[in-house]
């Protein structure tokens, strides 16, 4: 044996697996420059943005520039990346700030996918290229007041009137709804459930922003409210009926989210790491005592578990193999553990902990809305429950 | 519109440098990356270009085993590039480097050439006036702002009070100082495209340079030693007068 069976003493805190080594040149490079931009645009002014709860609208143009829109589609203005590129992708802007990372979701993966996987030739020509571009911002319109998890339950109406359509009904927590130029509004019909593309400058169509949110400040979250919107037969989604299209939707944000949690807990874990150092209590660093290298690890197992995970589903999905229910678990194992090592990082931190100085409590509050959206950590649980024993527990 | 720009792949400036016992030289990692000045004169380059409906090639003397710091630069645009990577290089300084380049440059044919004002990683700070005298071009140099008309170049070279105005026929050669332009992000559909885009990689004998390596230096570095540790700062008690005292302690310095 020529090579040392075990080298000693050499890991890189920062990425203790040498996850690194598993991206191609390319995939290094992409994640580098969303590395970049995300140091360069949105850290130096995240914190105040969160503050006075504005998301930064100038961005989403920078954003189309790079390619980060609808990054994973192919065609119409988009990147055509891989599914681990998005992801990665979505881990750096997460590093940065869940709202913007929440922005980048609902325009590729919520607006612009079911536009792209739904729609009409006409319809991806007219709307996918504006949109890739950050010309054009996009929201997508599903959860109701009273319809949640049970999405089946909604009550938003489209009915027939000659070749047109009218919908009425409210919509309730929609990402990027007061900023966006179009909506994609499930709804209910004769036919089963629809999807419908909505400009916003649509006679009927309103929407009031959700004031008063601790968390994703920094992201716009709306109510729509459609009171008799009528459209023509064009905007409708040709291409699916029924709950599978919302749902196809979501799988594909999840996706991201389940890489994003990632970010947000890297963020925290390295700020964590840099306090532990730096801070001295006792006459020594605080890292230096046990309970708080013990949190360390913890929070270093979870990161790098979690990378790996999404890594490992990521090439599932580039390869074809993935299942919804694959995707479930990622969102649902790498929320929870962001969500732990966001709130060891915040106590690591003391009191400074609480300031948007650091990013902690940032990420930490931000998490509590990634944990409830693009279904909830028991949603998630009983998709997995009846993937493993074929019985649905939902009702 | 043909404008070469030199690059340099150095190690990644993020983990701590290695020295040569021997030659005193960095020793080159396996993982490099662009210099991050370099991306200055790329996108000087590509901007030029764009206005010129020109080509922009990269050139580069560099170990070839990792070409991310290339590939980077072409994702963020150039066309080509042109690698020089030989076993015989090892240990070649300033001159040799000036050399190899100018041979790719004269192969190549080009109307502009564009470098960094220095790598950081040697610090030299010489390579770009050496190429200019071996290509027969005007040096440029520290540009923080370059326009091409008619087949003149103009730039705004940097001084230490201001800047001069200063005018070359093509061809001439361009160093730009860091901050001159702001350089773009490689996009993604530049990034997936680079992989595409050729990487020219001729040996010293196809481009005709002999004698290089650390005999064809013509220099050789004797001793290295480590920067005198930095010593404690003045500390100015703010009495009402601090500023006074700051203005005279920058006025020394000469920055003010
Ligand atoms: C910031 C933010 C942005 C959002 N953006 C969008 C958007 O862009 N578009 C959109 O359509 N929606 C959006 N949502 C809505 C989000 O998807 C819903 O909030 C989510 O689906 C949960 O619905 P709910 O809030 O009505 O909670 P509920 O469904 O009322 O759930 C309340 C609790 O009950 C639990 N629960 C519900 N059913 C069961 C069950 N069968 N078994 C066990 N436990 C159960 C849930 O897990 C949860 O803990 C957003 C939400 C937030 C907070």
């Amino acid at each position: 044996m020529s090579k040392e069976p075990v080298k000693a003493g050499r890991v890189d805190p920062r990425d203790f697996l040498e996850i690194d080594a598993l991206l191609s040149d390319e995939e290094r490079l992409l994640r580098d420059t969303v590395r970049s931009f995300v140091a360069d645009k949105i850290l130096p002014d995240i914190a105040e943005w969160f503050e006075e709860g504005v998301f930064p609208i100038e961005l989403a143009k920078e954003m189309g520039a790079l390619g980060l829109l609808g990054m994973h589609l192919d065609g119409y203005g988009c990147s055509g990346s891989s599914a681990v590129a998005y992801g990665l992708a979505c881990v750096e802007l997460e590093y940065g700030d869940s709202g913007t990372r929440s922005f980048v979701s609902v325009q590729g993966s919520l607006a612009m996918f079911p536009i792209r996987a739904f729609g009409s030739e006409e319809q991806k020509q007219e709307w996918l290229p504006q949109m890739a571009a950050g010309e054009t911002i996009g929201c997508f319109g599903l959860t109701e007041a009273d319809a949640g998890s049970d999405p089946g339950a909604m009550r938003t109406v489209a009915r027939r009137h000659g070749d047109d359509w009218v919908l009425d009904g409210t919509k309730m927590w929609i990402t990027n709804g007061g900023v966006a130029d179009v909506a994609v509004v499930w709804t209910q019909s004769d036919e089963g459930v629809l999807g419908f593309i909505v400009p916003t400058d649509t006679p009927g169509f309103s929407s009031n922003d959700i004031r008063q949110k601790m968390s994703l400040r920094a992201s716009v979250t709306s109510e729509l409210v459609l009171d008799a919107v009528r459209l023509p037969g064009s905007a409708l989604l040709p291409g699916v009926r029924g709950l599978k299209g919302p749902l196809a939707c979501l799988s594909e944000a999840r996706f991201g989210i389940m890489f994003g949690a990632v970010g947000a807990a890297r963020a925290c874990f390295e700020a964590a790491l840099d306090h532990a150092a730096g801070r001295k209590m006792f006459g020594k660093p605080i890292g230096s005592f046990q309970l708080i290298q013990r949190q360390l690890v913890e929070m270093a197992i979870g990161v790098n578990r979690g990378m790996l995970l999404a890594m490992h589903i990521g090439r599932m999905k580039d390869s074809g193999s993935v299942d919804a229910a694959h995707i479930s678990m990622g969102k649902l194992d790498n929320v929870r553990m962001a969500l732990d090592v966001a709130r060891t990082a915040r106590s690591v931190l003391g009191a400074s902990g609480i300031t948007l100085e650091y990013p902690v409590i940032r990420h930490m509050n931000n998490l509590e809305s990634v944990y409830t959206y693009e279904g909830t950590h028991e949603i998630h649980t009983l998709i997995l429950g009846q993937a493993l024993t074929g019985i649905s527990a939902f009702e | 519109m043909k404008i070469a720009v030199c690059v340099k792949q150095i190690p990644d400036p993020a983990t701590p440098y290695e020295l040569d016992s021997e030659n005193h030289f960095v020793v080159r990692p396996d993982d490099q990356v662009l210099d991050d000045t370099d991306r200055y004169g790329v996108e000087m380059g590509l901007q030029l270009a764009e206005a010129t409906d020109g080509e922009v090639v990269l050139v580069s003397m560099s170990p070839a085993n990792n070409l991310q710091g290339i590939r980077q630069a072409l994702a963020m645009g150039a066309d080509k590039a042109i690698v020089i990577d030989d076993e015989a290089l090892r240990g070649s300084g300033a001159l040799v480097t000036a050399r190899v380049l100018a041979a790719a440059i004269e192969r190549e044919g080009a109307d502009l050439v564009i470098a960094g004002t220095e790598s950081t990683d040697g610090y030299v700070g010489v390579v770009p006036q050496m190429l200019a005298e071996l290509l027969g071009m005007p040096a440029m140099t520290f540009a923080r702002k370059a326009e091409l008309t008619d087949g003149t170049i103009r730039i705004e070279r940097q001084t230490s009070g201001g800047y001069d105005v200063v005018e070359a026929p093509l061809p001439a050669l361009v160093t730009a100082t860091s901050g001159s332009v702001e350089p773009r992000y490689p996009t993604f559909k530049g990034i997936m495209g680079a992989k595409q885009k050729p990487i020219e990689q001729p040996s010293c004998a196809e481009l005709g340079v002999e004698s290089v390596g650390s005999a064809g230096s013509g220099q050789e570095i004797v001793e290295v030693r480590p920067a005198p540790e930095r010593t404690a700062g003045v500390k100015i008690q703010d009495e009402g007068d601090a500023h006074t005292e700051i203005i005279k302690l920058l006025e020394q310095a000469k920055v003010i």
